[in-house]
């Protein structure tokens, strides 16, 4: 079995390094089943400790969010072979993605929680 | 000179080029395709997230809207189907890079096979999003729409347990059929008449006193506030319309937007896959065929596969931000 085929074999770091690729992406699928196990065994069990408010958010919220973007992470870096691309395609894409959602994320969700306001104050009454 | 170029000679050229960021046209061009569409379910998840922060009080529990599993029935299931399907999404992802793999060693029959797999893991995920679509329209319960477009739902006081129209209505029998602008005026028409009108349900409502109706609003820990019975017959005697099952205009799990935003989102990725489907399919007919044997490089499995890896990617999300948070 030829290796050098020019892919970086190693994830976490260089904490776990695989001998070939096919390795890497049956190790990727087994972390990606695990973080995804984990989201679903929290959403069906909702433990109370995670249900206080942190910067606005359950707690809970945070998790799902951090976990979806670390297996957004793999499967672009290693499924999508971004690892093995030059850094500034790696940049051009990411870097674009990341500040053009994070400002609509910011912007509108400002803005709805506006509208919220606005409506949970006013005289008029929205439940009837 | 000429002033024409032949494709070929285009080809050629683009392949001798330096390529910039060291990565060819093809893969480049769907890096482009990628960054754009992701900002297209950018902009649809985003505007979900604005209707739901402007309703953050009332939006529906998506535990409690999909709780279907095959072969399981009444049994209450949050989660779990979407769940598997994530897993199918993600395994035929795992097939497909083992595909694009196996075409950097030029090995045709495991790029056929795992495409082939690819193919089959894409086609179970649409099949099992039709099937949740399916439970989604016909809905479980049934509900109430206030005048104020307001979903109000009907619960035992006993138990707390979900009623669904046909454990109370009443019977009366007055008929009245579905308008169809086969027998009236050709441009007037209704759509599909609930199985039961709104006096059945008022009139079976009034006759056991121990219904009790939940509104749209969430109380401090998350749950549907209950209205004890007073209240809640003067909701019900409110009523307007009633709702079974989903559509674009109203749904009988809440808030109207929520329908609206679940057909669009998950049809717009479910038609993704579908597409997915079909560029997998013809890349995989041009694989037997021997056509990328005979051009010395599998780039364009690459290329498929780049597109199959973003559509698994977007799911994640969809599945983050409409089942989970």
């Amino acid at each position: 079995m030829e290796q050098n085929t020019g892919h970086k074999l190693e994830i976490f770091r260089g904490l776990i390094k695989f001998k070939s690729n096919v390795q890497k992406i049956w190790g990727v699928l087994i972390f990606l089943s695990v973080v995804t196990a984990i989201e679903v065994g929290l959403g069906i069990i909702k433990p109370e400790i995670l249900m206080s408010y942190f910067l606005s958010m359950k707690l809970i919220n945070w998790i799902f969010i951090i976990l979806t973007l670390v297996k957004a992470y793999y499967i672009t870096w290693d499924f999508m072979h971004m690892r093995d691309e030059k850094f500034g395609l790696q940049v051009s894409v990411v870097i674009t993605l990341l500040f053009l959602m994070a400002y609509a994320v910011f912007i509108f969700l400002v803005e709805g929680n506006y509208i919220y306001d606005i409506m949970y104050e006013g005289f008029v009454s929205w439940n009837f | 000179m000429s002033s024409t170029i032949s494709s070929t000679q285009i080809q050629s050229e683009l392949n001798t080029e330096p390529k910039p960021l060291d990565a060819s046209y093809g893969k480049l061009m769907m890096w482009f395709f990628i960054v754009s569409d992701a900002l297209t379910f950018t902009g649809f998840l985003i505007s979900y997230g604005f209707s739901r922060f402007k309703n953050i009080d009332s939006w529906p529990i998506a535990d409690e809207v999909f709780t279907h599993f095959p072969g399981l029935h009444g049994v209450d299931a949050p989660m779990y189907y979407v769940a598997l399907m994530t897993f199918i999404l993600i395994f035929s992802s795992v097939t497909m890079v083992l595909a694009v793999d196996a075409g950097h060693h030029n090995q045709k029959d495991r790029v056929a096979f795992y495409m082939f797999l690819t193919i089959i893991g894409g086609a179970v995920f649409v099949g099992s999003q039709a099937w949740e679509w399916k439970n989604f329209i016909k809905g479980e319960y049934g509900a109430l729409e206030t005048r104020g477009g307001m979903i109000i739902q009907f619960l035992d006081s006993k138990n707390n347990k979900r009623l669904a129209l046909k454990d109370f209505a009443s019977y009366n029998p007055e008929y009245r059929e579905q308008h169809k602008s086969s027998n009236g005026l050709w441009f007037q028409s209704e759509s599909a008449l609930p199985n039961y009108s709104l006096e059945e349900v008022q009139t079976g409502f009034l006759a056991d006193p121990s219904i009790v109706v939940r509104i749209e609003k969430i109380d401090e820990k998350g749950h549907k506030i209950i209205l004890n019975r007073n209240q809640s017959i003067e909701k019900v005697m409110q009523g307007e319309y009633v709702v079974e099952g989903a559509n674009l205009i109203r749904n009988e799990y809440g808030n109207r937007l929520f329908a609206d935003f679940f057909f669009f989102i998950t049809g717009f990725h479910g038609f993704h896959v579908f597409s997915g489907v079909i560029i997998n399919l013809i890349i995989f007919i041009n694989v037997l065929l021997g056509t990328y044997e005979r051009r010395g490089h599998y780039e364009m499995v690459e290329k498929v596969g780049l597109y199959w890896h973003f559509v698994d990617l977007v799911w994640v999300f969809v599945f983050t931000f409409f089942y989970l948070v």
